[in-house]
């Protein structure tokens, strides 16, 4: 189990996308995690093949704790020239082991531990704000269909669903089973331990029901909605509205995603002593240039002025090192790269702060290639483990429609925060004249213990400088 | 747009269709073709950015940041369409 960022203690495995026998490459994508905030895409270390899963679906291990065993690939030995010796689809059992799942021989043991056959997996897209919010109502993402894009299941697909069923059950557990569902039991019914999904076995605990005492759905699994809600608080009001029933569950399950946050934020406070400095930076001549540059390019090639915004921060931090790390026992201690942290808002509320690693290192066209795909990654609510890195410098951005000044909170251990407001026009004076021109108010929060104000004030002088170099990023 | 709206329903499809591609959800259902969508749908530039590139990839058309003011409410951008020969 990886560490998905630098607050988080255990994940829980929700999918394996790769089966014992499948061929794997540095950074192909073998599992997805379930952090208290976000779903995250886990990419593998080194090439070889899989041999064993250690950890099946729908367990939580603390971070550290190993994840599959992955053999070096000893049959690819003669290296490239051995290619045709390798079956074209990585999905065809490559190896003879792979077979294992249906036929259970040798390492059968093993294998039986992990009950998910290559390729079933599916684990449905939503944002962990969509899922819980689905949670809160009884209801597992995965139970329903997405139609928002690639299939994401939205807020409007769990309404969608709360309005066609009925609301979790306000009745005691031993309701009648809905008209439609009395025929033959689903294969579960029968078997001595029913088949239930993680998350209701998790509910079902929170809730001290007793699993074997669960009604399963048609499929034979018990989901969450089939366990009944928590001790009966008095008679809930009839059939309610889907938002009036969030309001108690939502205090019981407290949001994932709020709690990391607040967490982090009130450390934060305690422990960081921070001050803050502010800039104007004016942007005429650097908005100009985007808009000259992006005049030419087609819209995949297009550069928004917060791509270049971010541009100048990442140089700044290259420069003003101090700022530029973590402290650490005590001690400041400068990062080798820019590692810069994006705080990306998400449309149902609450953010992510995935990591662009080496940001200084990037030109600014790629820079933005980064960008888009981080923001696209955390809106879909599914991050890749390269993502979660730690940051050595965060930015929050407010956006074109956002506040004019945002003066944010460092994210411990980090050292500084640079935060930068809308881009709005401004008064502005030139020598004696007086203008109209683009300005950002760009703000830097330090922390005191390893910098002062003064280093904080050349950080923001850099951007400015940077911004005002087209030669350097154009 | 006035009422004189000669933007087909297809071509608001269109638009509509390239919003659902960014920022799909109950806030785009109750979308009214008049409202400003970058501010309902609060899209920031990469939104807007995904969204000009989807709907120019449907609708065939060109679309250059100079004329990105006139992709302000779904009534604007199907007259902007239209205008450039989609039907």
């Amino acid at each position: 189990m990886p560490s998905l960022g630098a607050d988080m203690d255990s994940g829980t495995l929700v999918e394996w996308s790769v089966a014992p026998g499948d061929r794997v490459h540095r950074g192909d994508l073998v599992a997805a995690v379930e952090t208290e905030k976000s779903v995250i895409d886990v990419e593998c270390f080194e090439d070889g093949v899989v041999e064993r899963l250690l950890v099946p679906v729908g367990t939580t291990v603390p971070v550290g704790t190993p994840l599959a065993v992955i053999a070096a690939d000893v049959a690819a030995v003669p290296a490239v020239p051995a290619v045709p010796a390798v079956p074209a689809v990585p999905a065809a059992p490559a190896v003879p082991t792979a077979p294992a799942v249906e036929e259970l021989p040798a390492d059968a043991g093993v294998v039986e531990a992990v009950p998910v056959p290559a390729g079933a997996s599916t684990y449905p897209r939503a944002t962990p704000p969509v899922r819980q919010f689905a949670k809160r109502h009884g209801l597992d993402v995965a139970d329903l269909p997405g139609s928002g894009h690639d299939g994401t299941v939205t807020r409007a697909d769990v309404l969608a669903a709360l309005a066609q069923e009925p609301p979790e059950p306000p009745e005691p557990p031993e309701a009648p089973e809905p008209p439609e569902a009395p025929g033959p039991p689903g294969p579960g019914a029968t078997a001595p331990r029913p088949r239930i999904t993680p998350y209701a076995r998790r509910l079902a605990a929170e809730r001290g029901a007793a699993i074997e005492d669960l009604q399963p759905g048609r499929d034979g699994v018990v989901r969450a909605r089939d366990v009944p809600a928590a001790p009966p608080a008095g008679p809930p009001p009839v059939p309610s509205s889907p938002v009036a029933a969030s309001a108690r569950p939502a205090r019981v399950a407290a949001d994932g995603m709020r709690a990391a946050i607040a967490a982090r934020m009130t450390r934060s406070l305690r422990e960081i002593p921070q001050y803050h400095v502010d800039a104007v930076l004016e942007l005429g001549a650097a908005l100009d240039h985007l808009r000259e540059r992006n005049r030419s390019a087609p819209v995949s090639e297009r550069i928004v002025p917060a791509a270049l915004l971010l541009h100048a921060v990442a140089q700044a931090a290259r420069r003003v090192p101090e700022l530029n790390g973590h402290w650490v026992e005590g001690t400041a201690v400068r990062a080798a790269s820019v590692d810069l942290g994006v705080v990306v808002s998400l449309r149902e509320g609450g953010l992510l702060v995935p990591t662009i690693p080496a940001a200084d290192t990037l030109a600014l066209p790629d820079l933005m290639r980064a960008l888009r795909d981080v923001v696209t990654r955390a809106r879909a609510g599914r991050l890749r483990s390269s993502d979660a890195a730690d940051a050595s410098i965060t930015v929050t951005d407010l956006g074109e429609t956002g506040g004019h000044t945002v003066h944010g909170r460092i994210f411990p251990p980090q050292v500084a925060l640079v935060g930068l407001g809308a881009v709005v026009r401004r008064p502005w004076a030139d020598g004696d004249l007086l203008g109209v021109r683009p300005t950002v108010t760009a703000t830097l929060t330090g922390d005191h213990r390893a910098t002062d104000g003064v280093v904080g004030g050349r950080f923001l002088h850099v951007i400015d400088d940077v911004l005002h170099d087209p030669e350097e990023w154009s | 747009m006035t009422s004189a709206d000669p933007a087909t329903d297809a071509v608001r499809t269109l638009v509509r269709d390239g919003l659902a591609h960014v920022a799909p959800g109950p806030e785009l259902d109750t979308l009214r073709d008049t409202d400003d969508f970058r501010d309902v749908l609060e899209l920031d530039s990469l939104d807007f950015l995904a969204f000009v590139e989807h709907l120019s990839g449907t609708a065939g058309v060109r679309i250059d940041e100079d004329d990105y003011p006139r992709l302000r409410t779904v009534a604007s951008a199907a007259a902007f369409l239209t205008a450039a020969g989609v039907r």
